[in-house]
């Protein structure tokens, strides 16, 4: 991590999954640092998962993805069984953001994507757009929470509470551009052992612009329930394709309505 | 721990976490490192990331550690000396052992008596009736000089060498894999790799846990690997080793202070019935010499040692005229383990137990049986922070608190974060903690309520009298507040002390057998000189190039490493006859020409290794060698495949002598009947096991981790869910002879079929975390009345440590 934690440098999470070994001690220390009580304990019959989603209560989630071969093999190192700590991407393009209507959430002086509790109205359009589900209502407060990203551990020049309790490293924190260093490093030597199906998820602008919380996935991203590059991508007023394709779907949509009512009422 | 004395010379992990770093291969045994001790294995993925090590984990379960290993293995539980008899075999045959090191560092050469003999399952000297052996025939032939018989071209027909290629020759690749379930060509491709561990220049770890050790054969499935280890010259090098986890921040701690009734503290045997004097006693338990250049290191200090410890405990009442109080030492006619403790109790013969930071009736093996016995008892005090499953039982759901006549006391204790002390590693890394919180409501110190009791005790000698109350009188409690000593004065204790000047002893070496000194636990002596307590130090990765001069991890300015703050244990077998590295690259100490440099040596510092009288490597065992074949043990000097108490399938080796033929079985020798099932009602086989979210049954009392897992579940193979009907969620009910559990199931693929002796067989995982106590079962309409897993185990247990059979036994499922 970064030797000093400066304000005007952009800083995020390398989330390397191939040395996830499921812990779950970023969920814990997520909680105790800032204080988040959690859910009702509940069995969720998803494995090793009862935590389930990133909501108010959970700002790290980890999933797993329970699919051994049935044979005894060699099916380790990632090809099997695969976990994953999931968090807020802060994504450069964060739809969040672009909806809140009282400017609540901002882009920090460390690049990163945060709610102010006092300027939150519990209007829930970021919870919408939210690419992710990322983000939920806290009833007792009746404003929207995410990660911060432990914006005031940065303040305070501490590392997040979760790569902080990582233990084997698989979350990194630190600036942006050294994690992007790592993460290279990382993807080169999984591939020149074999393991092609190794890729980086958020690692350059293809997906939301690009996110300070990128991942090393151990398959594709549709198996970790992420949306692809060709999907994570915003609606934007200059979309005229987006719009011409719309406005055709809804005219046929339109047609087929009438065309069924009619149908409708000969029968 | 057994095990690893009787093969090296001390029972504890020989090298240390960080030190995994180091090696080319890991082999992961009876272990799940990455969930039980996530911190630690770090190690194995700094190896995996840094050296492109390869793991190679064998667990009946594909877990959270085969999901970062390079190759998993699914192996039937218990079978783990089939494999590593199958990997022996493959390095013996294909001459692929270190020849340099087998010759000079381990016992190979030498010539066993004419009498010894494995037949048909059975070594020499077994005695069917009393279920032991006699083990006279496990022993060297020796010549005129005493010493043992050697052959240094290993060829003679009863050197150790030729019997153990001989006994391992069974061992093939097709018997593997009937045992262990293990195909072919799988267990092939791991023996390849294996084998090329034998070159100087290349180094495995063996990393095991409980999944070893709670067997019937627990200690033999860790000699096997030790064997192993031996054979590949890995013992004693950097990335090497044969390396025990240990289940508790302190369990190491526990076990070097004689939390085993067998011992003393360091690892010195408890004195046994008709010694009269420390002479009869060093006799009876101290190693003797079997080689000329052996140097028998603890052999030899052994009186020291005891003598150190008795004036340490009796102070001026110890004496050179009354042997130095050695008839205060208790001398017990009958193993007193933990199970024999219950055994008691079940037979009326125990008046109270004390239960101190563990929950018996959790714990188990066969926690309904161990409730039965905690009601047959006068009294139960139970010391803990919070409520356990044995301060409750008197209620427990299903329970009539009238019919309990035991009277149970709880006495709330701190928890350790309220209050300072030690944590022994798994690594021997003695670490000295702050107090981060004062101590909650009544709670008082586990030792504070020790010192109460034991001052009321001496009150009541001193006011009613009784039967030989020296012992009790006479003890030191050389404290500023006897009856609230500070855990940093014990320590220093513990360190000991030069009684003619004062001073703490800076070394075990200077302990002497006059009773001018002493010593609570030798091997600590050193942690806590006059300069101050080394266990407080933390010169570490804040300046690595400073605090690691060797860069091989070793930190020598961290914390203090018994003994001696060595870091590798046997480090002199890291170097070659002529004190140069196996490997230079993984130096553990070198010889410089005049002294050796590097780790703290396991030898004397600047001895030379050119001279003819020049001590053998392994400097704590007689011979000075590491034992390939070893006396140590009380099941066998090879270890050797037995099937578990409960098996589905006969022992494809013998199948007359099937089990274990002198695991102690507690309920026939009482008279009670032998509950184990049969295949034919308990077709599946189980093993228990912890998960990384909770801490035994401690956390059920911690929401966030409640939350992480808040329900007890059962994990079940989705080939035989199948043909259950049973899907994740279910519940469903898991029975053995013994008991039940009435749980959810874990449908997974994570478990699947084996086939072991030709029968397909499969294996069901059970957690042990919940029971009728915490946050789980207070919300639960049954208050988790069926939620122990240890009402399943077997009471019976491995003939040297009588350490339960948790991990392999026999059970039933039904959808409910």
């Amino acid at each position: 991590m970064a030797a000093t934690i400066k304000p005007g440098e952009s800083y995020g999470f390398f989330t390397d999954t191939s040395i996830c070994i499921g812990c779950k001690a970023c969920e814990v220390a997520c909680k105790e640092w800032n204080q988040l009580e959690g859910n009702e304990p509940k069995f969720l019959a998803d494995s090793y998962d009862n935590t389930g989603q990133l909501d108010d209560q959970n700002w790290r989630h980890v999933k797993f993805i329970d699919d051994v071969p049935a044979q005894s093999a060699d099916a380790g190192n990632g090809k099997a069984f695969l976990m994953m700590s999931d968090v807020c991407k802060h994504c450069k393009h964060a739809s969040c953001m672009d909806v809140c209507p009282t400017g609540a959430i901002i882009r920090t002086e460390f690049d990163t994507v945060f709610i102010q509790q006092d300027a939150c109205n519990g209007c829930r359009n970021c919870i919408a757009a939210c690419p992710y589900s990322v983000i939920s209502l806290n009833p007792k407060t009746g404003t929207a929470h995410k990660c911060t990203l432990c914006y005031d551990r940065l303040q305070g020049g501490l590392q997040p509470a979760c790569a902080k309790a990582c233990p084997t490293q698989s979350i990194q924190f630190g600036l942006l551009g050294d994690l992007h260093t790592a993460a290279d490093n990382r993807l080169a030597s999984l591939h020149s052992q074999g393991i092609t199906q190794a890729q980086l998820y958020g690692r350059d602008d293809t997906v939301y612009g690009g996110l300070n919380a990128f991942f090393l996935l151990m398959d594709k991203p549709e198996t970790y329930g992420l949306p692809n590059a060709d999907n994570a991508k915003l609606p934007t007023r200059n979309d005229v394709g987006g719009y011409l394709a719309a406005l055709v779907t809804a005219v046929i949509g339109v047609i087929a309505g009438i065309v069924a009512f009619r149908r409708r009422g000969t029968s | 721990m057994v095990s690893l004395a009787a093969t090296f010379g001390r029972g504890a992990m020989t090298n240390h976490w960080r030190d995994i770093k180091n090696a080319d291969l890991i082999l992961i045994n009876g272990a799940n490192p990455a969930e039980a001790h996530p911190v630690g294995f770090q190690w194995f993925m700094r190896a995996k990331l840094d050296r492109g090590a390869k793991i190679i984990h064998a667990d009946p379960r594909f877990t959270r550690t085969s999901a970062v290993a390079d190759t998993y293995l699914r192996i039937r539980t218990g079978t783990d000396v089939a494999y590593f008899g199958g990997l022996i075999n493959h390095v013996l045959q294909g001459n692929l052992y270190q020849a340099d090191y087998v010759l000079n560092y381990t016992n190979a050469s030498f010539i066993v008596k004419q009498e010894f003999g494995f037949t048909d399952g059975l070594f020499s000297g077994y005695s069917a009736p009393k279920r032991t052996y006699d083990i006279s025939s496990w022993s060297y032939e020796t010549g005129s000089n005493g010493f043992a018989n050697r052959d240094m071209t290993l060829q003679h027909p009863r050197s150790v060498f030729q019997l153990m290629k001989a006994h391992y020759s069974r061992y093939t690749p097709e018997m593997v894999s009937s045992i262990t379930g293990i195909p072919v060509d799988e267990f092939n491709k791991v023996a390849e790799l294996v084998g090329q561990m034998g070159k100087p220049d290349k180094v495995m770890t063996i990393v095991y846990a409980v999944g070893l050790t709670h067997h019937t054969t627990g200690g033999q499935l860790i000699r096997s690997g030790a064997v192993l280890q031996l054979l590949l010259g890995n013992m004693g090098l950097p990335g090497g080793g044969m390396n025990a986890e240990r289940g508790h921040a302190n369990i190491q701690g526990n076990t070097d202070h004689a939390i085993s009734w067998e011992l003393l503290p360091g690892y010195m045997k408890i004195p046994a019935p008709g010694q009269k004097t420390v002479d009869d006693y060093v006799a009876a338990s101290a190693l003797k010499k079997s080689d000329p250049n052996s140097w028998n290191f603890f052999g030899t200090n052994y009186r020291k040692f005891m003598v150190s410890l008795l004036k340490g405990w009796y102070g001026s009442a110890a004496t050179k005229a009354n042997e130095f109080a050695f008839d205060y030492v208790p001398k017990p006619g009958q193993n007193s383990s933990w199970m024999s403790i219950f055994d008691q109790a079940l037979k009326g013969a125990m008046q109270g137990v004390i239960l101190s930071g563990m929950t018996a009736a959790s714990i188990g093996p066969d926690s309904n049986q161990v409730q039965q016995a905690l009601a047959n008892l006068k009294w139960l005090v139970v010391m803990d922070a919070l409520p356990t499953t044995s301060s409750e039982f008197w209620h427990a759901p299903g329970v009539d608190p009238s019919q309990v006549k035991t009277e149970v006391f709880m006495l709330p204790t701190t928890h350790w974060i309220e209050k300072d002390g030690s944590f022994t590693n798994s690594g021997r890394w003695a670490q000295w903690k702050d107090q981060v919180l004062p101590p909650q409501g009544q709670a008082r110190h586990d030792h504070w309520i020790l010192a109460d009791i034991f001052s009321r005790v001496k009150t009541l000698y001193t006011q009613q009298g009784g039967k030989f109350p020296d012992p009790i009188m006479h003890m030191t409690l050389d404290y500023k507040d006897p009856l609230k000593p500070e855990l940093d004065e014990i320590a220093k204790e513990i360190n000991g002390k030069d009684l003619a000047t004062g001073k703490q002893m800076t070394s075990f070496a200077l302990l002497k057998d006059d009773g001018t000194t002493t010593a609570g636990d030798w091997i600590y002596t050193g942690s806590y000189p006059d300069t101050g307590n080394l266990m407080k130090r933390r010169d570490g990765i804040q300046n690595p190039s400073t605090n690691d001069p060797t860069g091989m991890g070793f930190y020598p300015g961290w914390a203090w490493s018994w003994p001696l703050n060595r870091r590798v244990l046997y480090n002199r077998a890291s170097a070659d006859l002529n004190g140069q590295p196996w490997d230079p690259k993984r130096p553990g100490i070198t010889w410089t020409g005049t002294k050796w440099t590097g780790d703290v040596p396991d030898y004397p510092p600047t001895m030379d290794p050119h001279d003819p009288k020049a001590y053998l490597p392994f400097i704590m065992n007689g011979e000075g060698v590491g034992r390939l074949f070893s006396n140590g043990m009380v099941d066998g000097p090879f270890p050797e495949h037995y099937e578990p108490i409960e098996s589905p399938v006969a022992n494809p080796l013998h199948s007359t002598n099937s089990a274990s033929p002198v695991a102690f079985l507690y309920d026939q020798v009482a008279g009670r009947p032998n509950r184990f099932g049969t295949v034919t009602d308990f077709p599946y086989i189980a093993t228990s096991y912890r998960l990384t979210e909770h801490e035994h049954y401690v956390t059920q009392h911690v929401p966030h981790l409640v939350q992480l897992q808040p329900e007890p579940f059962v994990e079940i193979p989705s080939e035989l869910a199948q043909t259950k009907g049973i899907k994740t969620g279910d519940k469903v009910r898991v029975s053995s002879k013994r008991g039940k559990v009435e749980v959810k199931a874990v449908v997974t693929k994570r478990l699947g079929a084996l086939t072991v002796a030709g029968q397909k067989v499969f294996q069901i995982g059970i957690p042990i975390h919940w029971g009728y106590v915490g946050i789980p079962a207070d919300a639960d309409p049954d208050h988790g009345r069926y939620w122990l897993a240890n009402a399943l185990t077997p009471f019976v247990g491995d003939a040297n440590s009588r350490t339960p059979e948790f991990k392999a036994f026999l059970v039933n499922l039904e959808k409910m």
